[in-house]
């Protein structure tokens, strides 16, 4: 096959716009399929929190509303064919798919494929040590696993476009995976429609890098650019649509009358997000490299990226673990009026010092003054103190002992009566108490991971 | 020569995320003569010595020759990243925006064409934010 496959992204995280994809595949009728992403590091503890209370949860639930937004298009027998390809099935794509499968039944569809992929889930192998390199040591600190192997909830491979190709192979209108790369949502519709193979290695990289840029959503059409306030019309910020050709080069571009702009600042921006050695993206599919990319602008809210350069992908999959790490929680304060900040400062030696004499000193604790500069706490020389007439004072901790953490969050209310003239903004009440998810990355020998692709038929 | 201090942000734009527990900041440069700037005074000494007082641990730089841009991987700057870290941006979606702040030395002449406000603004206090 040759031309150009369009693939948009409409869901770049967990809590995106919902109307998104209806809206994109209204706004752009071509497009062959749509991606949407929903898995950030930890949000497979959240599932698994989720399928210990019920074993038919465990995935985005959002994804069945846009599966319901979509369903008369999806089911369109006129139109252009629209496919879907997202990781929103979490720990249980099957359950996910069982009930897309009923609301596009519900629906009257009839004919349609919902692939599954599966494989992703390597919890036992962490717990047993099968398919181990390196003991699963994490990835960044060199820390072996068993300091928190009976801590573990989840580990999951990120799986390549392998076994998404398969589902597209078998027909499928919708793919519904687990834990895979983000790119390899994009790079599975590519090779299947172009019909490369594992040795395309500079086409995969096209495709993966066309993956990189699209699968943060509203990131490459003018979304947290550094020129965010030249943006147009910023409350309909268009998602964004790559044209991938034969070659894998690609046209980064969004639907006409859309908010933002595609121009080049916003693509290179986007390009250097998120990642570490520019010459060695690492993606299961292939080992891609931006230094020989060229991006230039071919039109209107149009980038041309080509140039991408790919080697064979290691031999490991990445493995994103999750294991229980104690309890936290937050809670903030509006202090108003002259020294606020000092005011501020005061307050979170009061909390600190009551939890100290009643024996609930906790492990973790931060004080920060919002507005001083204290995101990026330090850095900037006479920010932190600087004489502001408002502050928000923030304070957290953590702990392993879920009572310290509960008796923070009985200390810091007090303050609207015994602490300084101007303190407000204590609507919200007690802070919530949160459980604290560890992340720990660590590699998998490939061979003892196996992707695997089913269909149901609605 | 005359010595004149550029903000980053004068002469490029820049872009940060985590990466695991590290932070990543993408810088571009708006013209190939910035980023000739940007690779004589962005060293990976310089954004190291910025964020000290985060916690930064070492710094490593990439060069993007092909892009006139330059992504710098940061160690240490998170205080444990995404799920383990109590600050307000535990992403460190907010570090691109400081190096923006950094002042970079640049000769008189190359100041007065790239940061037309300097004439009219004379000094600045650097670093501040207040």
């Amino acid at each position: 096959m040759t031309g150009v496959l369009r693939i948009g992204n409409a869901g770049a995280f967990w809590g995106d716009r919902l109307g998104a994809a209806a809206a994109l595949a209204v706004q752009q009728p071509d497009l062959d399929y749509i991606t949407l992403d929903y898995l950030a590091e930890v949000s497979m503890s959240i599932l698994a929190r989720q399928r210990e209370r019920d074993p038919n949860a465990g995935y985005a639930g959002d994804f069945i509303e846009v599966v319901r937004s979509l369903s008369a298009i999806l089911c369109s027998r006129t139109g252009h064919r629209l496919r879907i390809v997202t990781n929103a099935g979490g720990l249980n794509p099957r359950a996910c798919a069982e009930v897309c499968r009923g609301v596009l039944s519900q629906a009257g569809c009839r004919g349609m494929r919902i692939g599954i992929v599966t494989g992703d889930d390597v919890l036992e192998q962490l717990k047993n040590g099968r398919g181990s390199t390196d003991g699963f040591a994490n990835l960044e600190t060199g820390q072996p696993l068993d300091s928190i192997r009976d801590s573990l909830v989840t580990a999951n491979a990120y799986l390549g476009a392998e076994a998404i190709l398969e589902a597209l192979r078998q027909g499928a209108d919708l793919v519904i995976t687990g834990r895979v790369a983000d790119p390899s949502l994009t790079v599975g519709p590519c090779m299947h429609h172009f019909g490369w193979s594992w040795s395309d290695l500079d086409r995969l990289a096209g495709a993966t890098v066309a993956g990189h840029l699209i699968e943060c959503g509203t990131q490459v059409t003018g979304g947290i650019s550094t020129h965010w306030l030249e943006m147009p019309d910023p409350a309909n910020l268009g998602y964004p649509v790559a044209e991938v050709d034969a070659d894998g080069a690609c046209v980064i571009t969004k639907p006409a009358n859309t908010g933002g702009r595609v121009e080049v600042r916003t693509v290179k921006e986007q390009l250097l997000y998120e990642i570490g050695d520019p010459d060695a993206y690492i993606s299961p599919d292939v080992l891609a490299s931006f230094l020989a990319l060229s991006v230039t602008a071919s039109g209107p809210d149009r980038v041309r990226i080509s140039g991408a350069r790919g080697r064979p992908p290691t031999g490991t999959f990445k493995v994103s673990a999750t294991y229980r790490a104690g309890y936290r929680a937050s809670g903030t304060l509006t202090v108003f009026g002259r020294d606020a900040v000092s005011k501020a400062r005061r307050c979170a030696l009061v909390v600190e010092q009551r939890l100290r004499q009643d024996g609930y000193e906790p492990q973790q604790w931060q004080a920060e003054c919002l507005g001083t500069g204290d995101a990026v706490p330090g850095v900037f020389a006479g920010g932190n103190g600087a004489p502001g007439f408002e502050t928000v004072l923030r304070l957290s901790v953590a702990d392993q002992r879920r009572e310290v953490v509960d008796r923070f969050t009985r200390e810091l209310m007090p303050l609207v009566t015994c602490g300084p003239q101007g303190i407000t903004g204590f609507a919200e009440g007690r802070p919530r108490i949160h459980e604290v998810v560890g992340y720990w990355p660590c590699l998998i020998d490939r061979r003892s991971v196996a992707p695997r692709a089913e269909v149901l038929e609605v | 020569m005359n010595q004149h201090t550029i903000r980053l942000g004068e002469i490029g734009y820049a872009r940060s995320g985590d990466k695991g527990s590290s932070a990543n900041i993408g810088v571009i440069a708006h013209t190939p003569e910035c980023y000739a700037v940007l690779l004589e005074r962005l060293t990976a000494a310089r954004v190291a010595e910025f964020f000290r007082p985060m916690g930064a641990l070492r710094v490593t730089r990439f060069e993007l020759p092909n892009l006139g841009a330059l992504n710098f991987l940061l160690e240490g700057v998170l205080a444990g990243g995404g799920s383990r870290s109590l600050r307000i941006d535990a992403q460190g979606k907010a570090l691109g925006q400081a190096l923006l702040e950094i002042e970079l030395e640049v000769t008189e002449e190359f100041a007065r064409r790239h940061a037309p406000a300097l004439n009219e603004r004379g000094g600045r206090d650097a670093g501040s934010i207040g």
